[in-house]
């Protein structure tokens, strides 16, 4: 068997002394994608977070290709893309800028050949063409949402951390982004994924939560 | 010897370990802060020889003077406490930390209430911007900041860390703070008037070390007390604090 | 979706330099702050509406202002920092900006570093090109308007750095300001002691290398531990949501 993607060890978590997750044993391959599921407050989020490692409030391991994360922090960090409910969108600057700001922050040489071109690609694939150089704030709520998402066109990354992204997007956005995830998959990246919303991928894994006790499932 | 402090420090690091074992230590030393203070503080209050030029008033020297010294030794106390929540993110020194700030605060309020009583005789009047005043001053702001943060934070370990970047950073400044305030002492008032005088007598230098060290194990009787119940409320869910209170 | 250029991915470079990280995030900052003006110029006229107050409540006589002025400048510039570092991080707290830093390859305190002195840039400098005009209005000579000058150059980083650390131990809570105020206060008082007693030694026509030469000083050791201090606490402040 190939070495996991991301694989956790003996997980647990609890928050304000109830325990959400008991002794996980998880493994992420690579091409796989990952659904987490579970009613409100069973701990979807936290588990996200903690995975991406936006959280230290756990025990037990998390191995990242093999290796303990903490021993190659930066690699993972580079390779990792996170989107949350809060999407680091900033609203005073326009959808390129914003585009631009998070690729450098992530490594990516600001004069890289072309990167202007794929930035531009990227905005019109989620239908900001045109709206490029507005500010932010002038756009609508499910277009703040969208600049956000361009970032899974553009930006380099083999595990995708995906928390409620269909929040605010309409059924064509919804629909492009399944291809989306599906084609990340198919360039065996990987995804775990939250989301009410009935996923229509051929593969797909499903991680519950939420049992009761912190006691889950994988199907 | 090294490989028995760090089964010491591991075993420490158990909540109830620490549990058992303060509770061992503690009679000892409420004995030994009794036996020290009261001897120590009746002593020095009603029999020592007075002092040369000060009189009677230099008394309360045995008070203000083991004060200070606590009040500077709880911070840093608290600051490594801090380090070693940082680095080994261990749960006993997140509960030492949080116990320590209040009781430090205490003993620099007492210092302070002790040297403006002592400045009264002295100086006149009940306040004098001295040197080391002034930095007690300081040290007592820098322990309401730490006691305001770890208040303002609801999550017990967050809080925890969040006041231990606090108390290292206010422990890193804290020379530099005591240094910059006695520059700006000698800087603005001649340094003509001085606490101590130079030459103390040796059954004062007794009695004074008897208090020092009698507050000292005061201080940590106290800090016990605290972390102890800090122990039980962080650790009410487990089976020996069940078993124990269900015991009470 | 199968777009050619899509296709091929970007390549992030393998260890990406601290200068270009901290230089990005600078970049950002300047741009924000430029279009929203008013985070800039408020700072601005707290400093010289509160330095008009004291001859306002204290009297007009020269004499008198000129013995305090040194003092009241410096105190302006202290809690005008203060105000305005409470929005350092807020905002990036509250748009997840600063979960993505938290996130990237670049080590956090970097970025925080670029964040403050952008900050610096943007809510010290036109303090300190506003100062000399307040000291001539406090009655100070040329000489001591120049060494205000100086010792705010050399102070306020100092200042902003430390108040980032408690705007950063705060940024997750509700109610930040105030008790960025309780903890940064105490921590400001070399660079006040140093600050106004350089002033003060050049209205005397004293020597006032020394005084600068200490702020020199907490300047150097502000700028080589603030960074992890603020760093460590950004991460205690996003991860503990």
């Amino acid at each position: 068997m190939a070495t996991a993607l991301l694989q956790t060890v003996k997980l647990f978590c609890e928050r304000d002394d109830r325990v959400l997750i008991r002794d996980l044993d998880f493994a992420l391959q690579p091409g796989e994608v990952v659904q987490i599921e579970g009613p409100n407050g069973s701990g979807k989020t936290t588990l996200l977070r903690i995975l991406c490692g936006l959280s230290d409030d756990f025990s037990g391991n998390i191995l990242w290709q093999g290796a303990a994360r903490r021993r190659v922090d930066s690699e993972f960090r580079r390779d990792t893309l996170y989107f949350g409910h809060l999407t680091g969108v900033k609203f005073s600057l326009s959808a390129r800028e914003n585009l631009r700001w998070i690729l450098q922050l992530k490594g990516i040489p600001p004069h890289a050949p072309g990167l202007d071109d794929r930035i531009d690609q990227a905005l019109s694939n989620v239908g900001l063409y045109s709206y490029e150089d507005v500010p932010v704030y002038s756009l609508s709520a499910g277009q703040k949402r969208r600049v956000a998402l361009a970032r899974l066109f553009v930006e380099p990354a083999d595990l995708w951390v995906l928390d409620e992204p269909f929040t605010a997007i309409d059924r064509k956005g919804v629909t492009q982004l399944e291809g989306l995830i599906q084609a990340h998959a198919g360039r065996g990246g990987s995804v775990l994924i939250t989301t009410h919303h009935a996923l229509d991928l051929p593969t797909i894994r499903k991680l519950q939560l939420g049992l009761g006790r912190g006691t889950w499932q994988i199907q | 010897m090294f490989e028995y402090l760090k089964r010491l420090y591991h075993k420490l690091g158990s909540p109830k370990y620490f549990y058992d074992i303060s509770g061992r230590m503690l009679p000892w030393l409420v004995a030994l802060s009794v036996l020290l203070l009261i001897p120590g503080l009746i002593y020095g209050l009603g029999f020592a020889p007075p002092e040369k030029y000060q009189g009677n008033s230099y008394r309360v020297i045995y008070i203000h003077v083991p004060a200070a010294s606590i009040a500077m030794s709880g911070y840093m106390l608290m600051a490594v406490a801090g380090v070693v929540v940082l680095v080994w993110r261990m749960k006993m020194a997140e509960m030492v930390a949080k116990s320590v700030a209040p009781i430090g605060a205490s003993f620099a309020f007492i210092c302070l209430v002790t040297g403006s009583i002592w400045g009264k005789p002295t100086w006149g009047t009940w306040w004098v911007w001295d040197a080391r005043l002034t930095s007690m001053l300081i040290l007592l702001f820098l322990y309401l900041g730490v006691m305001a943060l770890n208040a303002a934070i609801e999550n017990a370990q967050s809080a925890a860390r969040a006041t231990a970047v606090l108390s290292i950073v206010g422990a890193v400044n804290l020379p530099i703070i005591k240094y910059s305030v006695e520059w700006w002492n000698t800087l603005h008032q001649p340094a003509s008037i001085k606490m101590t005088s130079s030459a103390i007598d040796p059954e004062m230098l007794f009695t004074l070390l008897a208090c020092i060290a009698g507050f000292y194990c005061l201080f940590a009787v106290m800090v016990i007390l605290s972390t102890r119940c800090e122990v039980l409320l962080r650790e009410q869910r487990s089976n020996w604090v069940k078993k124990l209170v269900g015991a009470c | 979706m199968a777009d050619p250029i899509v296709s091929q991915p970007l390549r992030a470079v393998e260890v990406p330099s601290m200068w270009s990280g901290m230089m990005a995030i600078m970049k950002r900052d300047l741009k924000i702050a430029f279009r929203q003006r008013s985070d800039m110029v408020n700072p601005l006229f707290f400093f010289v509406m509160v330095i008009a107050l004291f001859p306002l409540g204290i009297g007009p006589e020269p004499s008198t202002l000129q013995k305090i002025g040194p003092g009241v400048i410096w105190i302006a510039a202290l809690l005008s920092t203060l105000l305005s570092v409470d929005s350092l991080f807020r905002q990036d707290f509250d748009d997840g900006s600063l979960e993505l830093a938290l996130l990237s390859p670049q080590p956090l305190f970097v970025l925080a570093f670029g964040k403050v002195i952008a900050h610096w840039l943007v809510t010290a400098i036109p303090l300190i090109l506003v100062a000399p005009i307040l000291s001539v209005m406090l009655y100070m000579d040329r000489d001591t308007v120049w060494v205000t000058l100086y010792s705010l150059l050399l102070g306020t980083p100092v200042l902003s750095m430390i108040s980032a650390i408690g705007a950063a131990l705060t940024v997750g809570l509700r109610k930040g300001g105030v008790l960025v105020a309780v903890i940064a206060l105490p921590l400001y008082i070399p660079v006040l002691i140093f600050g106004t007693s350089a002033v003060e030694a050049a209205a005397m026509t004293l020597p006032y290398a020394g005084q600068l030469a200490y702020l020199a000083a907490f300047l150097v050791l502000a700028l080589t531990f603030a960074p992890f201090a603020i760093g460590a606490a950004l991460r205690i402040s996003v991860t503990s949501q």
